[in-house]
Protein backbone atom coordinates (compact mmCIF):
# COMPACT_ATOMS: atom_id res chain seq x y z
CA UNK A 1 0.00 0.00 0.00
CA UNK A 2 1.18 3.51 -0.83
CA UNK A 3 0.02 5.91 1.48
CA UNK A 4 1.48 9.31 -0.08
CA UNK A 5 3.60 10.13 -3.56
CA UNK A 6 6.17 13.16 -4.18
CA UNK A 7 7.73 13.76 -7.60
CA UNK A 8 11.71 14.31 -6.04
CA UNK A 9 13.57 13.77 -3.37
CA UNK A 10 13.84 17.59 -2.57
CA UNK A 11 9.86 17.95 -2.02
CA UNK A 12 9.06 19.16 1.26
CA UNK A 13 5.40 18.16 0.44
CA UNK A 14 3.72 15.07 -0.34
CA UNK A 15 0.28 13.81 -2.16
CA UNK A 16 -1.66 11.36 0.35
CA UNK A 17 -3.24 9.04 -2.37
CA UNK A 18 -5.40 6.58 0.01
CA UNK A 19 -8.63 7.87 2.10
CA UNK A 20 -8.38 7.57 5.55
CA UNK A 21 -4.95 8.78 6.78
CA UNK A 22 -5.51 9.56 10.71
CA UNK A 23 -2.63 11.09 13.01
CA UNK A 24 -0.44 8.71 14.56
CA UNK A 25 -0.37 6.86 11.30
CA UNK A 26 2.68 4.92 9.94
CA UNK A 27 2.76 5.66 5.74
CA UNK A 28 4.52 4.58 3.44
CA UNK A 29 5.49 6.81 0.51
CA UNK A 30 6.75 6.40 -2.96
CA UNK A 31 9.39 8.85 -4.42
CA UNK A 32 8.03 8.88 -8.41
CA UNK A 33 11.35 10.39 -9.78
CA UNK A 34 13.75 7.86 -8.64
CA UNK A 35 11.55 4.53 -7.56
CA UNK A 36 11.92 4.19 -4.00
CA UNK A 37 10.25 4.14 -1.06
CA UNK A 38 10.06 6.42 2.05
CA UNK A 39 8.55 6.55 5.53
CA UNK A 40 6.70 8.79 7.94
CA UNK A 41 4.18 9.01 10.77
CA UNK A 42 1.01 11.33 10.13
CA UNK A 43 0.66 13.93 13.11
CA UNK A 44 -2.58 14.65 11.72
CA UNK A 45 -5.49 13.26 9.75
CA UNK A 46 -5.07 14.24 5.90
CA UNK A 47 -7.54 13.77 2.98
CA UNK A 48 -7.22 12.16 0.13
CA UNK A 49 -5.24 14.46 -2.28
CA UNK A 50 -3.98 16.76 0.65
CA UNK A 51 -0.30 16.50 1.44
CA UNK A 52 1.81 15.73 4.10
CA UNK A 53 4.79 18.06 5.29
CA UNK A 54 8.17 15.99 4.79
CA UNK A 55 10.07 18.41 6.74
CA UNK A 56 9.62 21.16 9.71
CA UNK A 57 8.77 24.66 7.96
CA UNK A 58 9.23 28.01 9.27
CA UNK A 59 6.98 31.01 8.58
CA UNK A 60 8.90 32.70 4.67
CA UNK A 61 10.20 29.34 3.76
CA UNK A 62 9.75 28.10 -0.09
CA UNK A 63 7.78 24.76 -0.37
CA UNK A 64 9.07 22.53 -2.94
CA UNK A 65 7.08 20.06 -4.83
CA UNK A 66 7.79 18.86 -8.22
CA UNK A 67 11.71 19.78 -7.46
CA UNK A 68 9.92 23.61 -7.73
CA UNK A 69 8.97 26.58 -6.02
CA UNK A 70 5.36 26.17 -4.91
CA UNK A 71 4.72 29.11 -2.44
CA UNK A 72 5.62 30.43 0.95
CA UNK A 73 5.06 29.30 4.40
CA UNK A 74 3.18 31.36 6.69
CA UNK A 75 2.16 29.57 9.41
CA UNK A 76 4.55 27.21 10.94
CA UNK A 77 4.32 23.33 9.61
CA UNK A 78 5.78 20.11 11.33
CA UNK A 79 7.04 16.99 10.35
CA UNK A 80 3.69 15.18 9.43
CA UNK A 81 1.22 17.94 9.44
CA UNK A 82 -1.29 18.80 7.21
CA UNK A 83 -0.07 20.75 4.50
CA UNK A 84 -2.44 23.44 3.08
CA UNK A 85 -4.35 26.65 2.06
CA UNK A 86 -3.81 27.56 6.70
CA UNK A 87 -0.26 27.53 6.11
CA UNK A 88 0.92 27.94 2.74
CA UNK A 89 0.53 30.97 0.04
CA UNK A 90 0.99 32.03 -3.23
CA UNK A 91 4.35 34.13 -4.05
CA UNK A 92 1.93 35.36 -6.97
CA UNK A 93 -0.60 37.58 -7.76
CA UNK B 1 7.00 -0.20 -27.20
CA UNK B 2 4.23 2.11 -27.35
CA UNK B 3 0.83 0.64 -28.90
CA UNK B 4 0.53 3.12 -31.60
CA UNK B 5 3.33 3.78 -34.13
CA UNK B 6 3.58 5.68 -37.73
CA UNK B 7 1.45 2.62 -39.24
CA UNK B 8 -1.41 2.79 -36.65
CA UNK B 9 -4.65 4.19 -37.94
CA UNK B 10 -8.53 4.76 -36.92
CA UNK B 11 -11.58 5.20 -38.87
CA UNK B 12 -12.40 8.69 -39.27
CA UNK B 13 -14.78 10.71 -41.56
CA UNK B 14 -12.36 12.68 -44.59
CA UNK B 15 -13.69 16.12 -45.12
CA UNK B 16 -14.18 17.90 -48.70
CA UNK B 17 -10.78 19.90 -47.43
CA UNK B 18 -8.58 16.69 -46.71
CA UNK B 19 -9.39 17.36 -42.63
CA UNK B 20 -10.27 14.38 -40.64
CA UNK B 21 -12.85 14.11 -38.35
CA UNK B 22 -14.29 11.09 -36.10
CA UNK B 23 -17.88 12.79 -35.83
CA UNK B 24 -20.59 13.46 -38.69
CA UNK B 25 -22.81 15.99 -37.34
CA UNK B 26 -25.09 18.23 -39.63
CA UNK B 27 -25.48 21.60 -36.67
CA UNK B 28 -27.44 24.23 -36.28
CA UNK B 29 -25.41 27.04 -35.53
CA UNK B 30 -27.19 30.53 -34.55
CA UNK B 31 -25.15 33.78 -35.33
CA UNK B 32 -26.79 35.39 -32.06
CA UNK B 33 -28.78 35.06 -28.88
CA UNK B 34 -31.83 35.54 -30.65
CA UNK B 35 -31.61 32.34 -33.48
CA UNK B 36 -30.98 29.85 -30.70
CA UNK B 37 -35.15 29.38 -30.28
CA UNK B 38 -35.15 28.84 -34.20
CA UNK B 39 -32.03 26.68 -34.16
CA UNK B 40 -33.14 24.74 -31.94
CA UNK B 41 -37.00 24.47 -33.10
CA UNK B 42 -34.60 23.38 -36.56
CA UNK B 43 -33.19 20.63 -34.60
CA UNK B 44 -36.67 19.45 -33.15
CA UNK B 45 -37.93 18.81 -36.46
CA UNK B 46 -35.42 17.43 -38.18
CA UNK B 47 -33.83 14.16 -36.43
CA UNK B 48 -30.22 13.81 -36.60
CA UNK B 49 -29.47 17.68 -36.64
CA UNK B 50 -27.88 18.93 -33.47
CA UNK B 51 -28.25 22.73 -32.63
CA UNK B 52 -25.59 24.28 -30.76
CA UNK B 53 -26.97 27.44 -28.97
CA UNK B 54 -25.28 30.12 -27.01
CA UNK B 55 -26.05 34.13 -25.19
CA UNK B 56 -23.89 36.34 -27.54
CA UNK B 57 -23.57 37.72 -30.86
CA UNK B 58 -25.04 41.30 -30.90
CA UNK B 59 -23.16 44.71 -30.19
CA UNK B 60 -20.07 43.13 -29.79
CA UNK B 61 -16.99 45.06 -31.86
CA UNK B 62 -13.21 44.89 -32.01
CA UNK B 63 -11.08 41.76 -30.96
CA UNK B 64 -14.28 40.72 -29.44
CA UNK B 65 -15.98 40.55 -32.40
CA UNK B 66 -13.12 38.88 -34.00
CA UNK B 67 -13.21 36.08 -31.84
CA UNK B 68 -16.99 35.34 -31.85
CA UNK B 69 -16.93 35.21 -35.41
CA UNK B 70 -13.75 33.27 -35.24
CA UNK B 71 -15.30 30.72 -32.84
CA UNK B 72 -18.33 29.98 -34.46
CA UNK B 73 -16.64 30.03 -38.23
CA UNK B 74 -14.03 27.26 -36.51
CA UNK B 75 -16.68 25.12 -34.79
CA UNK B 76 -18.49 25.10 -38.49
CA UNK B 77 -15.31 24.15 -40.31
CA UNK B 78 -14.45 21.69 -37.39
CA UNK B 79 -13.97 18.43 -39.13
CA UNK B 80 -16.44 16.51 -36.76
CA UNK B 81 -18.77 18.63 -38.55
CA UNK B 82 -20.12 17.65 -41.94
CA UNK B 83 -22.51 20.16 -42.79
CA UNK B 84 -23.58 23.27 -41.50
CA UNK B 85 -27.38 25.48 -41.00
CA UNK B 86 -26.33 28.81 -39.94
CA UNK B 87 -29.41 31.52 -38.33
CA UNK B 88 -28.90 34.83 -37.59
CA UNK B 89 -31.45 37.76 -36.72
CA UNK B 90 -29.99 39.58 -39.84
CA UNK B 91 -28.26 38.77 -43.14
CA UNK B 92 -25.09 40.30 -43.02
CA UNK B 93 -23.24 38.58 -40.22
CA UNK B 94 -25.13 35.53 -41.08
CA UNK B 95 -23.65 35.28 -44.48
CA UNK B 96 -19.70 36.36 -43.45
CA UNK B 97 -20.51 32.86 -40.92
CA UNK B 98 -21.21 31.12 -43.96
CA UNK B 99 -18.94 32.16 -46.20
CA UNK B 100 -16.06 31.64 -43.34
CA UNK B 101 -17.18 27.63 -42.95
CA UNK B 102 -17.63 27.62 -47.25
CA UNK B 103 -13.93 28.07 -47.39
CA UNK B 104 -13.81 24.07 -46.30
CA UNK B 105 -16.04 22.57 -49.05
CA UNK B 106 -18.27 21.06 -46.82
CA UNK B 107 -22.11 21.97 -47.35
CA UNK B 108 -23.42 25.63 -45.19
CA UNK B 109 -26.30 27.66 -45.82
CA UNK B 110 -27.47 30.62 -43.67
CA UNK B 111 -30.82 31.91 -43.08
CA UNK B 112 -31.36 35.62 -41.59
CA UNK B 113 -34.70 35.69 -39.90
CA UNK B 114 -35.66 39.63 -40.42
CA UNK B 115 -37.97 40.13 -42.55
CA UNK B 116 -39.24 36.21 -42.62
CA UNK B 117 -40.12 35.30 -38.96
CA UNK B 118 -39.32 32.17 -37.12
CA UNK B 119 -42.14 30.16 -39.10
CA UNK B 120 -41.05 31.26 -42.09
CA UNK B 121 -37.28 30.91 -40.91
CA UNK B 122 -37.73 27.31 -39.23
CA UNK B 123 -39.52 26.20 -42.20
CA UNK B 124 -36.61 26.99 -44.65
CA UNK B 125 -33.90 26.04 -42.74
CA UNK B 126 -35.89 22.50 -41.59
CA UNK B 127 -35.95 21.88 -45.53
CA UNK B 128 -31.95 22.77 -45.80
CA UNK B 129 -31.08 20.72 -42.46
CA UNK B 130 -33.56 17.58 -43.74
CA UNK B 131 -31.30 17.46 -47.15
CA UNK B 132 -27.68 17.70 -45.11
CA UNK B 133 -28.85 14.78 -42.49
CA UNK B 134 -29.63 12.63 -45.46
CA UNK B 135 -26.78 13.43 -47.30
CA UNK B 136 -24.47 13.14 -44.56
CA UNK B 137 -25.78 9.95 -43.47
CA UNK B 138 -23.96 8.51 -46.36
CA UNK B 139 -20.80 9.85 -45.46
CA UNK B 140 -18.28 6.29 -44.79
CA UNK B 141 -15.89 5.85 -42.44
CA UNK B 142 -12.32 4.97 -43.92
CA UNK B 143 -8.51 4.50 -42.61
CA UNK B 144 -6.93 7.35 -41.71
CA UNK B 145 -3.03 7.41 -40.55
CA UNK B 146 -2.75 8.31 -36.55
CA UNK B 147 -0.80 12.06 -37.53
CA UNK B 148 -4.37 12.89 -39.29
CA UNK B 149 -6.05 13.03 -35.84
CA UNK B 150 -5.72 16.33 -34.36
CA UNK B 151 -5.40 15.94 -30.00
CA UNK B 152 -6.18 19.26 -27.76
CA UNK B 153 -6.18 18.84 -23.90
CA UNK B 154 -7.35 20.94 -20.89
CA UNK B 155 -7.38 19.96 -17.54
CA UNK B 156 -10.09 20.58 -14.96
CA UNK B 157 -11.86 20.07 -11.04
CA UNK B 158 -7.84 18.94 -10.56
CA UNK B 159 -6.33 17.98 -7.43
CA UNK B 160 -3.05 16.87 -6.32
CA UNK B 161 -3.65 13.48 -8.55
CA UNK B 162 -3.83 15.01 -11.42
CA UNK B 163 -0.47 16.55 -11.04
CA UNK B 164 1.02 13.03 -10.07
CA UNK B 165 -1.40 10.52 -12.38
CA UNK B 166 -3.88 11.88 -14.78
CA UNK B 167 -1.82 15.00 -16.37
CA UNK B 168 1.66 12.73 -16.79
CA UNK B 169 -0.51 10.06 -18.88
CA UNK B 170 -1.93 12.68 -20.71
CA UNK B 171 1.91 14.17 -21.08
CA UNK B 172 2.91 10.40 -22.21
CA UNK B 173 0.63 10.07 -24.89
CA UNK B 174 1.56 13.54 -26.13
CA UNK B 175 5.11 12.19 -26.07
CA UNK B 176 3.85 9.33 -28.66
CA UNK B 177 2.08 11.41 -30.69
CA UNK B 178 4.53 14.17 -31.01
CA UNK B 179 6.94 11.84 -32.00
CA UNK B 180 4.41 10.50 -35.31
CA UNK B 181 3.67 14.16 -36.53
CA UNK B 182 0.49 14.94 -34.88
CA UNK B 183 -1.05 18.39 -34.19
CA UNK B 184 -1.74 18.85 -30.75
CA UNK B 185 -2.92 21.80 -28.20
CA UNK B 186 -2.50 22.47 -24.72
CA UNK B 187 -3.60 26.42 -23.04
CA UNK B 188 -4.95 27.20 -19.91
CA UNK B 189 -2.55 30.71 -19.31
CA UNK B 190 -3.33 31.84 -15.90
CA UNK B 191 -2.47 28.06 -14.75
CA UNK B 192 0.91 28.43 -16.54
CA UNK B 193 1.60 30.62 -13.50
CA UNK B 194 4.31 29.19 -11.45
CA UNK B 195 5.75 27.34 -14.18
CA UNK B 196 6.33 29.59 -17.17
CA UNK B 197 9.69 29.33 -17.32
CA UNK B 198 9.53 25.59 -17.82
CA UNK B 199 7.22 25.96 -20.43
CA UNK B 200 9.20 28.89 -22.40
CA UNK B 201 12.13 26.55 -22.32
CA UNK B 202 10.61 23.50 -24.01
CA UNK B 203 9.81 26.44 -26.82
CA UNK B 204 11.24 24.67 -30.24
CA UNK B 205 12.76 27.95 -31.33
CA UNK B 206 13.18 31.96 -29.70
CA UNK B 207 10.39 33.16 -31.84
CA UNK B 208 7.84 30.56 -30.42
CA UNK B 209 9.50 31.09 -27.13
CA UNK B 210 8.94 35.42 -27.55
CA UNK B 211 5.09 35.18 -28.79
CA UNK B 212 4.62 32.29 -25.67
CA UNK B 213 5.85 35.05 -23.28
CA UNK B 214 3.41 37.41 -25.14
CA UNK B 215 0.72 35.63 -24.30
CA UNK B 216 1.74 34.67 -20.93
CA UNK B 217 2.10 38.41 -20.06
CA UNK B 218 -0.80 39.22 -21.51
CA UNK B 219 -3.20 37.43 -19.51
CA UNK B 220 -0.96 38.96 -16.49
CA UNK B 221 -1.31 42.02 -17.07
CA UNK B 222 -5.80 41.61 -17.61
CA UNK B 223 -5.38 39.36 -13.63
CA UNK B 224 -3.24 42.29 -12.25
CA UNK B 225 -5.75 44.75 -13.85
CA UNK B 226 -9.19 43.47 -12.69
CA UNK B 227 -7.91 40.87 -9.11
CA UNK B 228 -9.35 42.68 -5.79
CA UNK B 229 -7.16 39.53 -4.12
CA UNK B 230 -4.67 37.04 -4.67
CA UNK B 231 -7.03 34.94 -6.77
CA UNK B 232 -7.26 32.39 -3.87
CA UNK B 233 -10.91 32.10 -4.15
CA UNK B 234 -10.51 31.70 -7.99
CA UNK B 235 -7.24 30.14 -9.08
CA UNK B 236 -6.75 27.58 -7.79
CA UNK B 237 -11.04 26.98 -7.52
CA UNK B 238 -12.88 26.10 -4.56
CA UNK B 239 -12.81 22.52 -5.86
CA UNK B 240 -9.31 22.49 -6.40
CA UNK B 241 -8.83 23.41 -2.45
CA UNK B 242 -10.73 20.86 -1.81
CA UNK B 243 -9.25 18.44 -3.31
CA UNK B 244 -5.58 19.66 -1.74
CA UNK B 245 -3.98 22.03 -4.33
CA UNK B 246 -3.06 24.86 -2.50
CA UNK B 247 -1.07 27.39 -4.66
CA UNK B 248 -1.53 28.65 -7.89
CA UNK B 249 2.33 27.52 -8.49
CA UNK B 250 1.12 24.02 -7.44
CA UNK B 251 -1.34 23.88 -9.66
CA UNK B 252 0.44 25.13 -12.38
CA UNK B 253 3.36 22.76 -12.01
CA UNK B 254 0.03 20.12 -12.37
CA UNK B 255 -1.12 21.40 -15.25
CA UNK B 256 2.09 21.15 -17.25
CA UNK B 257 2.73 17.58 -16.76
CA UNK B 258 0.00 17.26 -19.88
CA UNK B 259 3.01 18.17 -22.44
CA UNK B 260 4.85 15.69 -21.16
CA UNK B 261 8.68 15.18 -20.98
CA UNK B 262 9.90 15.69 -24.52
CA UNK B 263 7.37 17.31 -26.63
CA UNK B 264 8.84 20.57 -27.92
CA UNK B 265 5.85 23.44 -28.13
CA UNK B 266 6.33 24.59 -31.54
CA UNK B 267 3.63 27.24 -32.48
CA UNK B 268 1.70 29.78 -30.19
CA UNK B 269 -2.22 30.39 -31.51
CA UNK B 270 -4.13 33.21 -29.88
CA UNK B 271 -7.88 32.21 -29.25
CA UNK B 272 -9.74 29.83 -31.69
CA UNK B 273 -6.80 30.26 -34.27
CA UNK B 274 -6.35 27.39 -36.49
CA UNK B 275 -2.82 25.66 -36.71
CA UNK B 276 -0.69 25.66 -39.77
CA UNK B 277 1.37 22.52 -39.23
CA UNK B 278 1.67 19.88 -37.06
CA UNK B 279 3.26 19.59 -33.59
CA UNK B 280 2.42 21.19 -30.03
CA UNK B 281 0.24 24.47 -29.93
CA UNK B 282 0.20 26.61 -27.04
CA UNK B 283 -2.98 28.43 -26.87
CA UNK B 284 -3.95 31.51 -25.43
CA UNK B 285 -7.10 30.55 -23.15
CA UNK B 286 -8.86 30.89 -20.19
CA UNK B 287 -8.31 27.90 -17.20
CA UNK B 288 -12.47 27.53 -17.80
CA UNK B 289 -13.04 23.93 -18.56
CA UNK B 290 -16.34 24.38 -20.98
CA UNK B 291 -14.51 27.72 -22.46
CA UNK B 292 -11.24 26.31 -23.46
CA UNK B 293 -12.34 23.28 -25.05
CA UNK B 294 -14.77 25.22 -27.40
CA UNK B 295 -11.92 26.84 -28.20
CA UNK B 296 -10.08 23.76 -28.99
CA UNK B 297 -12.88 22.54 -30.57
CA UNK B 298 -12.78 25.99 -32.94
CA UNK B 299 -9.53 25.51 -33.66
CA UNK B 300 -10.23 22.20 -35.16
CA UNK B 301 -9.34 19.70 -32.97
CA UNK B 302 -11.11 16.46 -33.30
CA UNK B 303 -10.72 14.58 -29.51
CA UNK B 304 -10.08 15.54 -26.38
CA UNK B 305 -7.83 14.46 -23.40
CA UNK B 306 -9.50 15.85 -20.24
CA UNK B 307 -7.86 14.68 -16.87
CA UNK B 308 -9.95 15.51 -13.82
CA UNK B 309 -9.15 14.48 -9.83
CA UNK B 310 -12.28 16.03 -8.70
CA UNK B 311 -14.77 14.85 -11.11
CA UNK B 312 -15.47 17.38 -13.54
CA UNK B 313 -18.37 16.32 -16.15
CA UNK B 314 -17.86 18.50 -19.25
CA UNK B 315 -18.51 17.36 -22.50
CA UNK B 316 -18.50 19.58 -25.61
CA UNK B 317 -21.13 19.42 -28.77
CA UNK B 318 -18.84 18.90 -31.63
CA UNK B 319 -15.97 17.38 -29.80
CA UNK B 320 -15.62 14.27 -27.54
CA UNK B 321 -13.81 14.70 -24.74
CA UNK B 322 -12.16 11.66 -22.93
CA UNK B 323 -12.09 11.66 -19.20
CA UNK B 324 -8.95 10.27 -17.46
CA UNK B 325 -8.74 9.96 -13.74
CA UNK B 326 -6.25 9.24 -11.07
CA UNK B 327 -7.97 9.74 -7.91
CA UNK B 328 -9.29 6.61 -6.69
CA UNK B 329 -12.56 8.19 -4.41
CA UNK B 330 -13.45 10.61 -7.63
CA UNK B 331 -13.21 7.10 -9.50
CA UNK B 332 -15.20 5.25 -6.86
CA UNK B 333 -18.20 8.13 -6.61
CA UNK B 334 -18.21 9.44 -10.47
CA UNK B 335 -17.51 6.41 -12.56
CA UNK B 336 -19.85 7.30 -14.94
CA UNK B 337 -17.73 10.20 -16.10
CA UNK B 338 -14.94 8.41 -16.12
CA UNK B 339 -13.05 6.61 -19.76
CA UNK B 340 -9.82 6.30 -18.42
CA UNK B 341 -9.39 5.01 -14.98
CA UNK B 342 -5.25 5.11 -13.88
CA UNK B 343 -5.65 4.73 -10.11
CA UNK B 344 -3.39 2.22 -10.23
CA UNK B 345 -0.33 4.79 -11.19
CA UNK B 346 -0.60 5.61 -8.06
CA UNK B 347 -0.25 2.21 -6.68
CA UNK B 348 2.89 1.59 -8.60
CA UNK B 349 0.31 -1.25 -10.36
CA UNK B 350 0.15 0.69 -13.71
CA UNK B 351 3.57 2.39 -15.02
CA UNK B 352 3.29 5.62 -16.91
CA UNK B 353 3.98 3.98 -20.01
CA UNK B 354 1.13 1.61 -19.73
CA UNK B 355 -1.00 4.69 -18.04
CA UNK B 356 -0.46 6.88 -21.91
CA UNK B 357 -1.15 3.73 -23.78
CA UNK B 358 -4.44 3.38 -21.92
CA UNK B 359 -5.41 6.41 -22.81
CA UNK B 360 -4.29 6.17 -26.59
CA UNK B 361 -5.97 3.05 -26.61
CA UNK B 362 -9.37 4.86 -25.54
CA UNK B 363 -8.19 7.62 -27.95
CA UNK B 364 -8.23 5.14 -30.84
CA UNK B 365 -11.81 3.67 -29.81
CA UNK B 366 -13.23 7.05 -29.37
CA UNK B 367 -11.82 8.08 -33.04
CA UNK B 368 -13.60 4.80 -34.03
CA UNK B 369 -16.92 6.09 -33.10
CA UNK B 370 -16.72 4.82 -29.21
CA UNK B 371 -19.05 7.31 -27.45
CA UNK B 372 -17.25 8.86 -24.50
CA UNK B 373 -19.06 9.23 -21.30
CA UNK B 374 -19.57 12.89 -22.03
CA UNK B 375 -21.52 12.01 -25.26
CA UNK B 376 -23.32 9.59 -23.89
CA UNK B 377 -24.49 11.66 -20.79
CA UNK B 378 -25.68 14.38 -22.98
CA UNK B 379 -22.53 16.83 -22.21
CA UNK B 380 -22.57 19.77 -24.95
CA UNK B 381 -21.26 22.74 -22.61
CA UNK B 382 -20.79 25.52 -25.52
CA UNK B 383 -19.32 28.58 -24.32
CA UNK B 384 -18.04 31.21 -26.12
CA UNK B 385 -15.05 33.09 -24.43
CA UNK B 386 -15.61 37.08 -24.43
CA UNK B 387 -13.07 39.73 -23.87
CA UNK B 388 -14.69 42.62 -23.07
CA UNK B 389 -18.19 43.98 -22.32
CA UNK B 390 -20.64 44.66 -25.95
CA UNK B 391 -21.02 48.11 -27.13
Amino acid sequence: MIHFVLHDAHDSVAVVVVEGVKAGMALKGWIMDEDRMVDIQARQDIPIGHKVALKDMSPGDTVIKYGIDMGKVVAPIRMGEHAHVHNIKTKRW
Amino acid sequence: MSIISKDTTFLGYRRENGRVGVRNLVIILPLDDLSNAAAEAVAHNIKGALAIPHPYGRLQFGADLDLHFRTLIGTGCNPNVAAVVVIGIEDGWTQKVVDGIKTTGKPVVGFGIEQHGDHDTIMRASKAAREYVQWASEKQREACAIHELWVSTKCGESDTTSGCGSNPSVGNAFDKLHGLGSTLCFGETTEITGGENIVAARCANDAVRERFMFMFDRYQDVINRHKTSDLSDSQPTKGNIAGGLTTIEEKALGNIQKIGKKCTVDGVLDKAEMPTHPGLWFMDSSSAAAEMVTLCAASGYAVHFFPTGQGNVIGNPILPVIKICANPRTVRTMSEHVDVDVTGLLQRELTLDQAGDKLLECMLRTANGRLTAAEALGHREFVLTRLYESA
